[in-house]
């Protein structure tokens, strides 16, 4: 491997590891790409189907609601706000993980605890967006929007849709979770103790890796 | 950061740049995701970009945008070539899927459409078939 980072240094002959990286960070890595496969398995199902069918519903006018706003027709904007939000989380847990190098505690828990807030912030929409849907009559099995072309659909749409964005959920939730569990830690002082706050950095990788997944349903659900 | 020489001093210009960085990203991807959103609308508006190449768009600005999250908010363009590696190589399997998919699902749908009780069968070669619309 010549790379410019170090100088000659035989990589593969032991005594280091030949990633440059912690035996944890690395399977945090492998694991995100083993997710990566599932969601990708997910998602490129949901495009098969869609490439067999003769037609599909309209994003647009399928998820056009607004909190508080009633039957104004407003396509996209609920969902930016979303993706807003996420890519904003992310951003503080990155603040969080620098942080974390400048050992500065007190700094690591704000940006945990921003981040912590915007991931149950994240959440709440969806639970907003999945209940007007099921008013709508939307649900596993049940699918009350036509085709583009005025046909009627079949439940392909809301299937896939609940599927991936629920288990796209399930994912925000458990970082969510897996949030709370450093922050205790932050706070009890355990990576002050241990000398280093690589678990923020550990717990930050699977944050990123939501959001990121987040871009591609935003992508494939909302905008094609 | 030449002029710095202690440690405090060099990790602190480090830090500093960093969180320049970060911030650089965020707004990066929020415009990617204002001029996705903004081409939708120009879209619903007028229908100017056409369908297929609005999609050929918003699939490539994805793209981009996950650039950014893995290489900055992940770090992994910082890391060494082998890391970066492993992590890709692998992936580069999801070009396959998603050509060998995509084009099942096509193929599924044009099966249904010329295979569907009630159209005539005859025509032998025509490969004119292809440019009637559905």
């Amino acid at each position: 491997m010549d790379t410019a980072v170090t100088a000659k240094k035989k990589w593969w002959a032991g005594g280091y590891s030949p990633f440059n990286v912690s035996y944890g960070k690395l399977m945090m890595w492998y694991f995100l790409m083993s997710d990566a496969f599932t969601f990708g398995a997910l998602l490129i199902s949901y495009g098969t189907i869609r490439f067999s069918s003769p037609s599909w519903p309209d994003p647009n006018e399928v998820f056009r609601s607004f909190p508080g706003m009633g039957h104004a027709n407003l396509p996209l904007v609920f969902v930016s706000l979303m993706t807003f939000i996420l890519i904003m989380s992310s951003v503080t847990m990155v603040l969080a993980v620098h942080a974390g190098h400048m050992r500065d505690k007190k700094a690591v828990a704000k940006w945990m605890l921003w981040t912590i807030v915007g991931g149950i912030a994240f959440l709440s929409c969806q639970a907003w967006e999945w209940t007007h849907l099921y008013h709508e009559g939307a649900w596993w099995g049940r699918n009350p929007f036509l085709n583009v072309d005025g046909t009627l659909a079949s439940t392909n749409f809301t299937n896939f849709f609940f599927t991936i964005t629920g288990f796209h959920g399930l994912h925000v939730t458990s970082g969510v979770i897996l949030n709370i569990v450093i922050l205790a830690n932050v706070l009890k002082g355990t990576y002050e103790h241990r000398g280093h706050y690589e678990m923020v950095e550990k717990v930050g990788l699977y944050w990123h890796f939501v959001d990121l997944v987040w871009v591609f349903v935003f992508t494939c659900f909302y905008l094609l | 950061m030449e002029h710095t020489h202690t440690e405090a001093g060099h990790e602190a210009a480090h830090v500093d740049s960093s969180t320049k960085t970060i911030w650089r990203t965020f707004w990066i991807l929020l415009c990617i995701t204002m001029v996705e959103v903004g081409l939708a609308f120009l879209h619903l508006e007028t229908g100017f970009p056409s369908r297929v190449f609005l999609n050929a768009i918003f699939v490539g600005l994805t793209v981009v945008k996950a650039f950014y999250i893995v290489a900055e908010f992940m770090h992994l363009g910082h890391e060494i070539k082998n890391l970066i590696l492993t992590i890709l190589i692998p992936l580069l399997l999801f070009v396959w899927f998603i050509i060998a998919f995509l084009y099942e699902g096509d193929s599924w749908k044009n099966m249904r459409k010329d295979l569907k009780p009630g159209t005539p069968i005859e025509t032998p070669k025509a490969p004119a078939k292809e440019g009637h619309h559905y």
